[in-house]
């Protein structure tokens, strides 16, 4: 096997691998690691990052990026919130709404007026930051309870957390739209390679609308989660979201210059860094080492360096295979 | 129109803001047909296909495609009405798969979804009428050119084009690779595709086509049958030079006085860098200019950037001064007392929104400040004298470069360099895309640098301008140095035949 | 093909979008001021003006170095982590927590130099990233922007570092001849980076690689040097932001210190009309920028407009001062 080869092998399944090892490392050493409380518990909390990351996934198969992800969310458990007492479906469908319109206003920046992806959706962050904090008046939302609003976070379904399912329907649509639809290869081909793809026929820049377009709507829904969860829409939540997402989408091994990418392995990036926080605290649990919870950031940043150094290898390697012509 | 004919263009006019890039240019295509079409840089063959493809739209003339007008406005539906196109730079997703390269815009569906198994199957089908047999899930930028110049050809067919046009598609294979494509191109032919073939390697030419159409200057010169045209014949016709005509003085340079030339200052011995410069040895002097002529794709360009220390040298070795000279970056050659300016002045030369003086200062800047800081009197005087001194036409030293003609932004990139007070200075195509005054000024300056004890390396693919420039004249063909002339020797019969015949490279045995 | 007959034409009808991409963002400035003095209660004030100009100081600092790094063609999203990592770092050394130093003065010294020469190494680990592995600007950076955070809360285990120092707190609370120390330290940074960007060869080198890194490295400029430079200042400005920002707190919360400052300085460096693909860049603009971002905010809460709308009015002159800056450059 050559190097490039195992290069991409490991760029395809270390991530599952990673995870693997990391749970199997749970199980052994932590009584309670896989049992049912912390199971739901660790799904329940990171079915919302799921869904930003899967939305994000998406944008930076294209070979842009979404900023703007975090206040979405926030701004889309503010409106869900506001819209909890008219009933589930309804807060549901207004959270999601609001999501929608910032990835509308997201796509028309970068796919008409030609922003770049990265300025215009710093905009829509502190745009949607904004109009969250007005809309709730800067305080926290609280949800209505009668409506049933929060079974959207709070209930199980089948022994499994609401939340949890909704993050898995996400995720198979995202994976059959992946790879069973031409918009679907449209988007890794667009990021592969824009000006080939347009000479081949492909609509490029609806392509890139709808992944912007949808990327608004996940952080919305993410949102309508975590008003659920938490009983109260939170205009300050989100705040560096949008990095876990792209770590988490990196760490899949994605290619942050577009055009590789894996449903499957965002899906196990977001859990591993997830489960990472997790083992960090039945570590402390333990009381034998006290690693405080601010060790994650510093663990997940070099999770994040390691990628991105393989990664380089990776791509320079395929750029001097295309350049030897 | 001759009913033979799959393609007829005839009559086609094009400018670019006022400019003329094609005029009355015809050229016809038969069914079952390879047409080589060839001609100098700017001699309008991209831009046919440009037209022809529907990238830009032709001001007059008339299109006929198999029997029926044809009007397309881009080259997604040329594709559809059976005109397939192979760019030069592999138009392809290298990250994805072969199977979706050759399908993406044509997928095969079932109930709506992607029919996987139907892509696979169709792509190894294509790619197995040629006997390719490959794993067509592997992405693509795992396979070797040639391949990759196959998954775009099987796409082309796939699209059952009834016309596929190849853009250079040999410049970056090897025999082997070259063998296996005519092989592909013969197949075509038999299934009555017809195919333009775009190279401007002649032996490849007179190995699969039938016919050839020479361009110049956004004319149709010729079209002839492959089998009638001798290679002098082609060389000529694209250079437009007549064999028998008597020397005229075609550009600004005048007779040059041999005893200013001194010492060599830098020899080459088998310089190669993979297929595109294989075996070049040469030397220059001080004093003198060296011309370096050849076809496109002779590795002229190539050979400079080995000796600028922009690429990294495989094998031979250089000197320089009497000494062994292997420079490693840009900046080792600059400290030797070295030059470069470059052929692409937009991606390689200016700095689009400096100024004419920040330009011109460049390279010399480091030199010219004391601690880091920019000696703002000493650079004026400088840039002034070189404005002054060559004719740069601007507002000022203030004036961004990007404002400036041509001509006057290759001065700019002149007088970076003359700065520095070089001793050897490269110019690739120093005169390409200038206007007549502006070229012939350009000239005599080469010729009063190098009265200066300058040594001049001169590439250019004007003939007149290396004949009549040069005082010695190396001919590089495929990429191997194949003659050395000088002044008295250097006629456009010699120079001509040398970049079309040459010493023949030893073809190894196609290797199995 | 490089025919290019149209380079020739200079752009000589006077083009609007030109105009507004130079002078935009100065008439926007005047324009508020002049709003402001009609109708804004008690503007014309040096109270106004120092509150005004303390806001800002902090952000243009940082944005200096982000104007730098811009110029090249990268981006530092780092800037607010380093921020972080200076500030929790400095009062662990003045208070004694790592080595006890006796003299007050000498303490502050040290502090002061350690903790932003520690951001500034960070900032040179940026640069390698990004030099060496080719790796873009803003994927390298974010590393650091993740890590960074958690490695100043690490070292300070999330608590909050008060103290009271005046040594210390003189550059973010004391004053010369009434002038805001801070206020002093900023213009002091921006000439000097004004001054860098046009007058040496480095300023030159770095505008030339945003311009064009081809043909600056066949001009023998040392590209790899230039950008780990340019990542160090970048680190270094954000050093001294982040002392600056605890001088004020008089306490260090590694949560907070420097938090969306990234966004900030990338706000005001667009918006004082750098580039943000390089190769073009102005430090005085980016004062401009960073006063205009700040001027807006005061006059719209002067008036009683709430914070939050002032936010989605930033993100709208961001995204104008962007597509002007790029129909600027299509029409030129």
């Amino acid at each position: 096997m050559t190097r490039s080869k195992l290069l991409s092998l490991l760029g395809s399944y270390g991530v599952v691998l990673a995870l693997l090892l990391l749970i199997l490392f749970g199980w052994l050493r932590y009584d309670y690691f896989l049992g049912f409380f912390n199971i739901t518990s660790v799904l329940r909390y990171n079915s919302m990052f799921a869904l930003v990351a899967l939305g994000m996934c998406f944008v930076i198969m294209t070979g842009g990026i979404d900023l703007s992800v975090g206040s979405t969310a926030a701004l889309g458990s503010v409106v869900a919130a506001l819209f909890s007492p008219q009933g589930a479906w309804i807060g549901l469908g207004a959270g999601v709404g609001a999501g929608l319109c910032v990835g509308l206003v997201n796509a028309t920046l970068v796919t008409r007026l030609k922003i770049m992806p990265f300025v215009a959706t710093l905009a829509t962050m502190l745009a949607a930051s904004g109009t969250a904090l007005l809309l709730a008046d800067n305080q926290s939302v609280s949800v209505s309870y009668e409506s049933g609003f929060t079974t959207l976070g709070q209930d199980n379904l089948l022994g499994f957390p609401i939340p949890a399912w909704i993050a898995l329907a996400a995720y198979v649509v995202g994976w059959v739209v992946l790879n069973f639809t031409s918009t679907g290869r449209g988007v890794l081909a667009v990021g592969g390679n824009e000006d080939a793809t347009r000479m081949m026929g492909l609509p490029a820049d609806r392509i890139k609308f709808l992944v912007y377009l949808a990327s608004g709507g996940l952080a919305g829904l993410a949102g309508v989660i975590l008003a659920a969860q938490f009983g109260a829409g939170q205009p300050i939540e989100g705040v560096g979201w949008e990095l876990f997402a792209i770590a988490a989408v990196v760490v899949g091994g994605t290619l942050l210059t577009g055009g590789v990418g894996s449903v499957g392995a965002t899906l196990a990036g977001v859990l591993l860094l997830g489960i990472l926080f997790n083992v960090l605290n039945f570590e402390n649990g333990k009381g034998w080492i006290s690693l405080s919870a601010y060790w994650q950031s510093v663990i997940r940043g070099l999770f994040l360096l390691i990628v991105v150094i393989l990664q380089a290898k990776l791509s320079a390697r395929s750029t001097a295979a295309v350049k030897e012509y | 129109m001759d009913t033979d004919d799959l393609l007829s263009m005839t009559g086609i006019d094009k400018r670019f803001a006022g400019i003329p890039a094609l005029s009355a240019a015809s050229f016809s295509v038969r069914r079952g047909e390879v047409h080589a079409l060839i001609g100098q840089n700017g001699a309008g063959k991209s831009t046919l296909i440009k037209v022809l493809t529907g990238y830009h739209r032709r001001d007059a003339g008339d299109v006929a495609f198999d029997g029926k007008p044809f009007e397309v406005s881009s080259p997604q539906q040329a594709q559809a009405n059976g005109i397939s196109t192979i760019y030069q730079e592999i138009n392809l997703v290298p990250y994805r798969s072969i199977t979706e390269n050759i399908c993406l815009g044509r997928e095969k569906r079932k109930f709506g979804f992607l029919d996987w198994s139907a892509m696979h199957r169709e792509a190894e089908g294509l790619l197995q009428r040629f006997n390719i047999r490959v794993d067509v899930r592997r992405p693509l930028m795992e396979f070797n050119t040639a391949t990759q110049q196959m998954v775009a050809i099987a796409r082309a067919i796939g699209f059952s084009a009834k016309l596929v046009i190849m853009d250079e598609p040999t410049s970056s294979l090897d025999e082997r690779e070259v063998g296996v494509l005519f092989n592909v191109i013969r197949q075509l032919k038999q299934e009555g595709v017809s195919v333009v073939f775009v190279s401007h390697k002649l032996d490849e030419l007179y190995a699969v086509c039938d016919r050839v159409t020479i361009m110049r200057d956004g004319k149709t010169i010729k079209t002839a049958r492959m089998d009638e045209i001798e290679k002098i014949d082609l060389v000529s016709s694209m250079l437009g030079r007549n064999i028998e005509r008597t020397e005229g003085h075609a550009t600004a340079f005048s007779a040059r006085d041999e005893t200013k030339i001194g010492k060599v200052l830098l020899s080459a011995g088998n310089l190669a860098i993979g297929q595109i410069v294989q075996d070049v040895s040469f030397n220059i002097r001080s004093g003198e200019i060296a011309g370096f002529a050849g076809l496109l794709g002779a590795g002229r360009t190539e050979t400079a950037r080995l000796v600028f220390g922009i690429d990294r040298l495989r094998a031979g070795e250089m000197h320089y001064g009497g000494k062994v000279f292997d420079p490693k970056r840009p900046s080792d050659a600059i400290a030797a007392g070295m030059g470069f300016c470059t052929e692409d002045r937009k991606s390689e030369g200016i700095v689009p929104e400096m100024s004419v003086a920040e330009n011109m200062m460049l390279a010399l800047m480091p030199k010219l400040s004391k601690s880091g800081i920019i000696d703002e009197k000493a650079q004026r005087e400088i840039v002034e004298r070189f404005i002054k001194q060559l004719g740069i036409k601007c507002s000022g030293p203030d004036q961004k470069v990007r404002e400036l003609s041509g001509g006057n932004q290759q001065k700019v990139l002149l007088g970076r360099w003359l700065a520095m007070n070089p001793r050897l200075l490269i110019l690739d195509e120093p005169t390409r895309g200038i206007d007549v005054g502006a070229k012939g000024e350009i000239q005599s300056l080469i010729k009063s640098l190098a009265d200066q004890g300058l040594a001049v390396l001169m590439i250019s693919s004007e003939l007149e301008e290396v004949i009549e420039g040069a005082d010695r004249v190396f001919v590089l063909r495929e990429g191997i140095s194949v003659a050395e002339f000088d002044r008295a020797a250097a006629t456009e019969d010699a120079v001509m035949g040398a970049m079309a015949h040459g010493n023949a490279p030893v073809i190894a045995e196609a290797r199995p | 093909m490089s025919y290019s007959p149209s380079a020739a034409r200079a752009a000589k009808s006077f083009d609007p979008f030109d105009f507004l991409a130079r002078y935009g963002t100065l008439i926007a400035l005047v324009l508020l001021i002049l709003f402001n003095l009609i109708f804004t209660r008690n503007f014309a004030t040096i109270q106004t003006l120092n509150v005004n100009l303390t806001q800002v100081c902090t952000i243009v600092i940082v944005a200096v170095g982000m104007t730098l790094v811009i110029a090249t063609g990268g981006i530092d999203l780092s800037v607010g982590s380093l921020m972080a990592i200076s500030g929790a770092l400095a009062p662990m050394i003045f208070l004694g927590k790592i080595i006890p130093i006796e003299n007050i003065y000498l303490a502050v010294a040290v502090a002061m130099i350690v903790s932003v020469s520690i951001a500034g190494l960070f900032g040179l680990f940026n640069g390698w990233l990004i030099a060496s592995f080719k790796i873009q600007p803003i994927v390298a950076t974010l590393v650091l922007f993740i890590a960074g955070r958690g490695i100043a809360q690490v070292m300070t285990n999330g608590n909050l570092q008060t103290f009271r120092v005046p040594q210390f707190q003189f550059i973010g609370l004391g004053r010369v001849f009434g002038i805001p120390f801070q206020v002093i330290l900023m213009v002091i940074i921006v000439l000097a980076a004004a001054w860098v960007l046009k007058r040496t060869v480095f300023g030159r080198q770095i505008i030339a690689i945003g311009g064009n890194e081809r043909a600056a490295e066949l001009s023998g400029v040392a590209v790899a040097k230039v950008k780990l430079l340019v990542y160090a200042i970048s680190g270094l400005c954000a050093g001294i932001a982040g002392l600056v920002v605890i001088a004020i707190n008089s306490s260090s919360d590694a949560n907070q210190v420097g938090l969306g400052m990234e966004l900030d300085a990338i706000a005001a460096v667009a918006v004082g009309g750098t580039l943000l693909s390089g190769g073009k860049a102005t430090i005085i603009g980016t004062l401009l920028g960073a006063m205009t971002i700040q001027l807006v905010r005061y006059t719209l809460l002067a008036n009683g407009v709430p914070d939050a709308a002032a936010l989605v009015v930033k993100a709208g002159i961001i995204v104008l001062a962007v597509w002007i800056q790029q129909q600027g450059r299509a029409h030129a």
